[in-house]
């Protein structure tokens, strides 16, 4: 288990991850060079980015061979932020309106890019 | 009820049982080392504070009327005559890496008491994050000399600045103490404490440290650099 002996591994698992992480980095990075955009762009980045958060966290940080108590106590709490990122999100793009709204000369309301 | 849960108090159950075990223990919930569990219980709150400051950059950004900057062509790098996108950028992100991976090796390399491999690649981690932030220096230099505040920029919306320097010095500042933690863990290995109490758990717990730098980094990557 996790504890006793410490945590013992084949070396081979974390040269794997190492390559697989460089494998991912640079997926990442291409989708940048290869100017994908729009959903297409974000799901790739957010796919590329929680493959490897969960590596890094699953192996590099020993988390899948600890018990589940510590697990749950430290992976469970952050599930929260997605309500905070949720709300600020709303809230965001109803300043935006009022701002596109207010600050805007009439002709531009229409016509203001994006972000 | 289960008669596996109550066979014997002292051996721990896996999985469901194990969780219920832990959690109703009368003395302790956690068996790991104190120094990993608080470690750990540091690392999720470090993880609010980075939360913080990824969802308040998304903030400004979905707010603002302004066009935002286009990471894209803020941070290229002229190269062979030829700008290319997050050039440095994408050199950072592969020296952490290769730094996550340094280390994860010496924690195991600790485990099996090899004091000499162990100085050695905590020794490279380290001097990969003085490179990481070296390089970050002449990231900040050069968004500076180009004109870019924490107030305005040339290139567009004025937050753009305050998020660059908050997100990426905060981190930055985490690399930096990451490597003066893993000098100080590095001098102990070296001097041979932990093969006296014969025991390597603080190789592992500087490592914990170390891997969530990295992790941040990944996000601070895809949100900031990619996005």
């Amino acid at each position: 288990m996790s504890d006793g002996e410490g945590q013992q591994h084949p070396i081979a698992i974390y040269l794997w991850i190492w390559v697989l992480l460089f494998v991912l980095s640079a997926f990442s990075y291409m989708v940048d060079i290869a100017g994908f955009q729009g959903m297409l762009r974000w799901s790739l980045i957010l796919l590329f980015m929680f493959l490897k958060a969960g590596i890094i966290i699953a192996v590099f940080m020993h988390m899948q061979w600890e018990r589940l108590s510590l697990a749950t106590a430290i992976l469970g709490p952050p599930v929260v932020l997605l309500v905070f990122i949720g709300l600020m999100a709303i809230e965001g793009s109803y300043t935006e309106d009022l701002r596109e709204y207010f600050f805007s000369p009439p002709e531009v309301i229409f016509s203001t890019p994006h972000h | 009820m289960s008669e596996s849960a109550v066979s014997s108090p002292d051996e721990l159950k896996d999985g469901t049982t194990g969780f219920t075990q832990d959690w109703s223990s009368d003395k302790q919930t956690f068996h790991a080392p104190w120094g990993k569990a608080m470690m750990w219980i540091f690392l999720l709150s470090d993880t609010f504070i980075f939360s913080c400051f990824l969802i308040s950059y998304m903030k400004v950004r979905i707010t603002t009327t302004v066009p935002w900057p286009n990471p894209s062509e803020v941070f290229a790098l002229e190269a062979f005559g030829y700008p290319v996108p997050l050039l440095l950028i994408a050199i950072m992100t592969f020296i952490l890496i290769t730094s996550s991976g340094t280390m994860a090796m010496a924690v195991n390399f600790g485990y099996r008491k090899n004091r000499k491999v162990v100085v050695w690649l905590m020794t490279i981690t380290a001097l990969l994050g003085v490179s990481f932030v070296g390089m970050q220096v002449f990231e900040w230099s050069k968004l500076i000399a180009e004109g870019v505040r924490p107030w305005g920029n040339p290139f567009g919306a004025a937050q753009f600045g305050s998020c660059f320097f908050m997100i990426t010095g905060f981190h930055g500042l985490h690399v930096t103490g990451g490597v003066i933690y893993l000098f100080c863990i590095v001098f102990k290995v070296y001097r041979g404490d932990y093969d006296r109490e014969n025991n390597y758990e603080q190789v592992e717990i500087v490592g914990l440290y170390w891997h969530f730098v990295d992790l941040v980094w990944v996000f601070i990557f895809a949100f900031f650099y990619l996005w």
